[in-house]
């Protein structure tokens, strides 16, 4: 058993170390979860600049672009000497002779495009403050478009839109985990430390909340929600309903971790000594468990990130024009769309990504939270 | 302990009540009631009814009382004959409509809980005990791939490998000669050859959380003195893990049946639409859609029904196996 231990190689500097130092410390040891903390920073990041990232204007609609297929960027260019740079072809239009199927085909005849970097593109707001036109990476020539995941069936362009979603999805999942985690740390906590009556009654509650599918919830709340509502406010609701069957969880677990310190010597110890209830709470147990909380949280935030994706794909969850991933995956609801199409699947690998970022990072520090438990 | 248990039980009736009332309520939520959307329905197919027509038919349905005294008559005709009202969508009792789907949801997730179960306990302690060992990082490779894909990508992954790989339909839970069939050997078997596909994709990702609670438990009891002590007196390594920490790290793992249960149910209504499962789920889409909302009322209080008995198993099973927990 190779356990991460806080073997510095400054034992003093160990000793005097503050819980969070420690905790750092044991975190860094853990190298796939320091990779997802990258990942998860860098997801944010694009969530919260999206039109930096994107290439093309993600509402942009064009016929001729219809299930466009991913392009192919090239790096070395041999063709007259040798050149290294981003660039891409345009291409030409086929089509099968037997199905009639559209095939682009690279036009190697015709000029190569050059990707520029911080090069300007359409105009966009960034978080609704200022307004800018420099992206990450554009097209020099602006008729002939980059797709990088190829693009839907009204011819917008999926990487765009995919980078445009993260902003709505994953912020979603920690809006509605804040609101869950006060909660379940305020209900759980009082039914766990009290016992008794007050812990049956909320069991009750708990149970009630858990017991409920969340699907039909949703449909019947969807349902309820006028079609007409700004896209913010409708985003706002589904937070909310999304919490409203988060919180259960987490004050079940925080209630299993009361009642078994409850009977803790420490704790009892602390009451001895006449420390007050708040204090005994929130000073000697809730330290004791707050890995348990991270655990938790940790699954919390992508488990809302998929309940979004889930409701948005079967649509009751956000409407279009707002795009997040569940929406934008609402176009591979069909059989013969992703037959035709299968990078319509992109956004749905972004989910992936992102869930398994987020959850590998919370698991590094679940197990880097305890530090003095070894 | 029977005391507790008769007690326990003695606290379903409210729930239930609070369970059923709450599906009215949720039902009866969105604007508009079934004969605002019939009368849509028909607008669309350029039929027009006028108010009278109308009004006799909110009265036949009693659509005119008020919302309590349409629950109260709702409920007792189910505890009183098990009559759950008429579905106006499709004109015939509701009882006849919802039993067969209910069972082969039940069937589902019975399937599906019981392949997590066998799945994940094995696993979840074997990578604790392994700690960081590569078999732990394949089963924790696992479980974050498990946790990140939701089940309709799954689904609708496989769908399309199914369909463009092999040329093969996945979707139902039976082939057509069976599906109007009644139930023979034959068609159990069909059922068999059917299922796993569902079952599969829907344990992936509950079998994955499970493998993190259970690691997660184990790895919180195995630092313990107690097990220092345990290895101390010379026990086996196997018959120290099974005596000790494993009993002690079941209890919350024991208390995941109450939301594995809704869970599997609520993932199961997004796998079923996908692969178009002959379950609960998509007539109770449909029904929510149309307002159909005797119809709709009898899925939701059935599914609640279902997971409240999963709580109750989880906390009879918890306080028998856990002296430490006394509720009282």
């Amino acid at each position: 058993m190779v356990d991460v231990t806080i073997t510095n190689d400054r034992p003093d500097r160990v000793a005097v170390a503050s819980q969070w130092q420690l905790i750092w410390w044991a975190f860094k040891r853990h190298k796939l979860a320091m990779a997802a903390m990258v990942v998860t920073v860098a997801m944010y990041i694009v969530a919260i600049f999206p039109g930096f990232f994107a290439i093309n204007d993600p509402i942009l609609q064009n016929a001729r672009t219809t299930f466009y297929p991913p392009q192919r960027v090239h790096l070395i260019d041999t063709t007259n000497g040798f050149e290294i740079g981003l660039h891409y072809y345009p291409t030409k239009l086929t089509r099968d002779p037997e199905t009639l199927a559209a095939i682009y085909v690279e036009d190697k005849a015709q000029k190569k495009v050059p990707i520029q970097f911080f090069g300007r593109g359409y105009t966009y707001t960034v978080l609704g403050l200022f307004e800018s036109n420099i992206h990450l990476l554009a097209s020099s020539d602006p008729s002939k478009p980059l797709f990088l995941f190829g693009a839907d069936r009204l011819g917008r362009d999926v990487y765009s839109r995919t980078v445009q979603g993260a902003q709505v999805s994953l912020s979603i999942g920690l809006v509605g985990v804040i609101l869950s985690l006060l909660l379940g740390i305020i209900l759980g906590g009082i039914s766990g430390y009290y016992g008794g009556r007050i812990d049956f009654v909320l069991q009750r509650v708990i149970d009630f909340v858990l017991s409920l599918p969340t699907i039909p919830i949703w449909l019947a709340m969807a349902a309820a929600l006028p079609q007409g509502w700004p896209a913010t406010l409708q985003y706002m609701m589904i937070t909310i309903i999304l919490s409203f069957t988060g919180w259960a969880q987490l004050a079940r677990v925080v209630r299993g971790r009361f009642l078994s310190l409850r009977t803790e010597e420490f704790v009892a110890a602390a009451r001895l000594d006449g420390v007050s209830e708040g204090r005994i709470i929130f000073r000697h147990m809730l330290p004791s468990f707050s890995s348990h909380v991270i655990a938790s949280v940790t699954l919390a935030v992508p488990a809302m990130i998929l309940a979004e994706t889930s409701l948005s794909f079967l649509g009751l969850g956000l409407q279009p024009p707002t795009i997040s991933w569940g929406v934008l995956l609402r176009e591979a609801q069909n059989i013969r769309s992703i037959a035709t199409a299968p990078w319509l699947f992109m956004p749905g690998l972004a989910v992936v990504v992102a869930v398994m970022a987020l959850n590998l990072f919370g698991d590094g520090l679940r197990d880097a939270a305890d530090p003095y438990n070894k | 302990m029977l005391k507790f248990i008769v007690k326990r039980l003695f606290w379903m009736i409210p729930s239930l009540f609070a369970v059923s009332f709450l599906a009215f309520v949720l039902i009866q939520l969105p604007p508009g009631d079934f004969v605002t959307t019939y009368i849509a329905t028909l607008a669309s197919s350029n039929e027009v009814i006028d108010q009278n027509t109308a009004a006799q038919l909110r009265e036949r349905f009693g659509l005119d009382q008020p919302m309590l005294f349409q629950y109260l008559k709702w409920i007792w005709g189910i505890i009183s004959r098990g009559d759950f009202g008429m579905s106006f969508e499709w004109q015939q009792p509701v009882s006849g409509l919802i039993w067969e789907r209910m069972a082969l949801t039940l069937v589902l997730a019975l399937a599906s809980l019981i392949a997590t179960w066998a799945i994940a306990l094995p696993i979840g302690v074997y990578s604790a005990v392994k700690k960081y060992s590569i078999g732990d990082y394949a089963f924790t490779a696992f479980t974050f791939f498990g946790l990140s894909i939701p089940s309709f990508l799954l689904a609708l992954v496989l769908m399309y490998v199914a369909a463009v790989e092999f040329g093969a339909d996945v979707g139902g839970l039976f082939s057509q000669e069976y599906e109007t069939a009644s139930w023979s050997i034959g068609k159990m078997y069909d059922l068999l050859t059917h299922i796993w596909l569902p079952v599969a994709i829907l344990a992936v990702s509950s079998t994955a959380s499970l493998i993190r609670v259970m690691r997660a438990n184990m790895l919180d009891e195995l630092p313990k003195p107690y097990v220092t002590t345990a290895r101390a007196k010379g026990l086996s390594e196997f018959r120290l893990l099974v005596k000790y920490p494993l009993r002690i790290a079941l209890n919350p793992f024991i208390s995941t049946i109450a939301w594995l249960l809704p869970n599997l149910i609520s993932g199961s209504v997004v796998v079923a639409i996908v692969l178009n499962l002959p379950t609960a789920a998509p007539l109770l889409l449909q029904s929510l859609m149309a307002q159909d909302m005797y119809l709709a009322g009898a899925f939701v209080l059935l599914i609640c029904a279902l997971t409240l008995i999963g709580s109750l198993i989880s906390d009879i099973l918890l306080a028998l196996v856990d002296p430490r927990i006394r509720l009282e």
